[in-house]
């Protein structure tokens, strides 16, 4: 489904990104596809640190923005990967992100925004900040700036599925192999190279996060789940901070990813919770008046432990790609190299930074994830 | 604001993803590593706790060996002090025994001494006798012709011989 193809035709990576300011009462103006102002280096980092329908790799687009909102592309050293569109809408549509081949621009909050439009089996769909509405009889924004059109269900295989698809490639080639060395060579044989490598985290995450917070009794239930998360968190966060295609595609800090990695722990949680658990929960030790009040915190309790495990890794891994972002962005909003010799020892700095992140922040979503489970299965919790 | 709103499609392809990695790594990846690893630690303990056993055997053997020893000894001592003890009443039995048969032999020998004095002496009373006589027979050849005279002396003779 995938093809790389250096596009003259259009597309939607070129969209916000790369895209210079214009003037709007121009009737045509030619625009160098470069970050010109820090309002369009805040627009591309945005853009960056969310997902996409298309894999942008390399380059920007010249384009000549005219009067009648159409936009034309003058030459191009864009490379991306078209990725496939899967919508729900009144049955399935399938296509591909380069069927939006119609580059317009449309004024929002005093600024020049722009958006591709594309016709997939008759129907015309316009993608406006990589959401896909229905065009109708045109895009039309209301006053804070938000399309009016109605969306189709949009479940296309975007950069961040496929950058996913990938983590799970790595995953799956670093540990079957390793796991068939240890079936063919048996247990008498030393543990080596990456066998011994994967081997000390796989025992870290049994002996530092499992067996103290679920107990030595019923961890081993849940170590599947835990070094699964574990190894797909650190790996998607690993393949975040690489600069470049593959990797850079920001999937551990969106918060849809790390959503349903935290709903996931919290039904585990539910589903592992035993009597102790759910007596606390709804027969909490408290005058029987209260619980009209106590029961509905409890519950509230219990949710709110996956929402910040939403908010706390999704949040940790958005902010480190903004913050070394920002410092390369530095030289281009100055338009001074010299920029440079700031910008590159702090990104660099914050990149490292971002390694340690990276690890701690896996181990803690895999963490607090043991210690709820442990909750719910502690043979006697009350206090 | 779109960032912090997850998006449907994202939602619903990690969701399967996820579900998948975990299914597939769960039974081809986790149960065999964390099975060998586990009985690997389970041989380690093992063979630790063989280890210290075998150690706790060596020194119990070790104590079983010198008490033996210790015993063995004693035994040692106690066996020359009997046999000493054997030696010394040997000797002493020997020594008796010894003296006994020597006091035997004394006596009989001076029994068959006494006895063979005693033949000496007959045989020497006996010679005497018969020299005596032959000397009185000489004698009296040679002097008496006078039958008396001849008688007398005989008496006196045979009275003086008894006498011894």
């Amino acid at each position: 489904m995938l093809y790389v193809k250096n596009i003259s035709r259009i597309i939607t990576v070129a969209l916000i990104a790369l895209l210079s300011l214009i003037p709007s009462n121009a009737s045509a103006t030619i625009v160098e596809g470069t970050v010109n102002s820090s309002k369009e280096l805040n627009d591309f980092i945005t853009h960056h640190v969310k997902d996409a329908h298309s894999w942008h790799i390399w380059g920007e687009n010249k384009t000549q923005v005219n009067a009648d909102g159409t936009v034309d592309v003058l030459s191009s050293t864009a490379i991306h990967i078209g990725l496939p569109i899967l919508l729900i809408d009144n049955g399935l549509v399938t296509a591909n992100s380069d069927d939006f081949n119609e580059l317009r621009w449309i004024e929002q909050d005093g600024d020049t925004t722009y958006y591709a439009q594309g016709k997939i089996n008759e129907t015309e769909y316009v993608m406006f900040h990589e959401k896909i509405y229905h065009l109708g009889s045109g895009l039309k924004l209301d006053e804070k700036g938000h399309p009016t059109n109605s969306r189709p269900l949009d479940f296309s295989l975007t950069q961040n599925v496929m950058s996913m698809l990938l983590s799970v490639v790595i995953l799956l080639l670093l540990f079957l192999p390793a796991a068939k060395k240890y079936k063919k060579q048996g247990i008498h044989s030393a543990p080596k190279g990456r066998q011994n490598f994967l081997e000390i985290f796989v025992v870290f995450v049994r002996d530092e996060i499992a067996r103290p917070n679920i107990g030595e009794k019923k961890y081993a239930r849940y170590m599947p789940y835990l070094l699964t998360i574990f190894f797909f968190i650190w790996l998607n966060n690993l393949l975040g901070l690489v600069p470049f295609f593959p990797g850079a595609s920001n999937v551990s800090g969106n918060i849809a990813f790390t959503a349903v990695l935290a709903v996931i722990t919290y039904l585990v949680t539910q589903f592992s919770g035993n009597k102790d658990y759910w007596k606390h929960i709804l027969l909490p030790p408290v005058p029987k008046a209260l619980y009209i009040i106590m029961i509905p915190v409890e519950i509230i309790g219990t949710l709110t432990k996956p929402f910040a495990l939403t908010i706390r890794l999704f949040a940790n891994i958005t902010a480190g790609h903004i913050v070394v972002l920002a410092f390369m962005g530095i030289i281009f909003s100055a338009k001074n190299i010299g920029w440079a010799g700031l910008s590159v020892p702090m990104g660099l700095f914050i990149s490292v930074l971002e390694l340690l992140v990276a690890f701690l922040q896996a181990f803690i979503f895999t963490m607090l994830s043991a210690l709820f489970i442990g909750t719910a299965v502690e043979e006697h919790g009350h206090h | 604001m779109d960032l912090i709103i997850p998006s449907e499609g994202l939602l619903f392809w990690t969701t399967i993803v996820f579900v998948i990695l975990l299914v597939l790594l769960r039974k081809f990846a986790w149960k065999p590593i964390l099975g060998a690893v586990q009985t690997r630690e389970g041989n380690i303990q093992k063979a630790l706790d063989s280890a210290l056993d075998a150690e706790e055997r060596m020194t119990a053997l070790t104590a079983q060996n010198e008490d033996l020893l210790k015993q063995a000894r004693e035994e040692r001592n106690v066996i020359l002090r009997e046999a000493k003890v054997a030696g010394e009443s040997m000797v002493a039995e020997a020594k008796e025994a010894a003296q006994k048969d020597a006091d035997r032999i004394l006596v009989s020998a001076n029994e068959q001494i006494a006895n063979e004095r005693m033949k000496a002496v007959v045989e020497l009373k006996n010679q005497v006798g018969k020299l005596s006589l032959e000397i009185a027979e000489k004698i009296l050849k040679s002097e008496l012709d006078d039958k008396a005279k001849q008688e007398s002396l005989v008496n006196h003779l045979v009275e003086d011989v008894n006498l011894n």
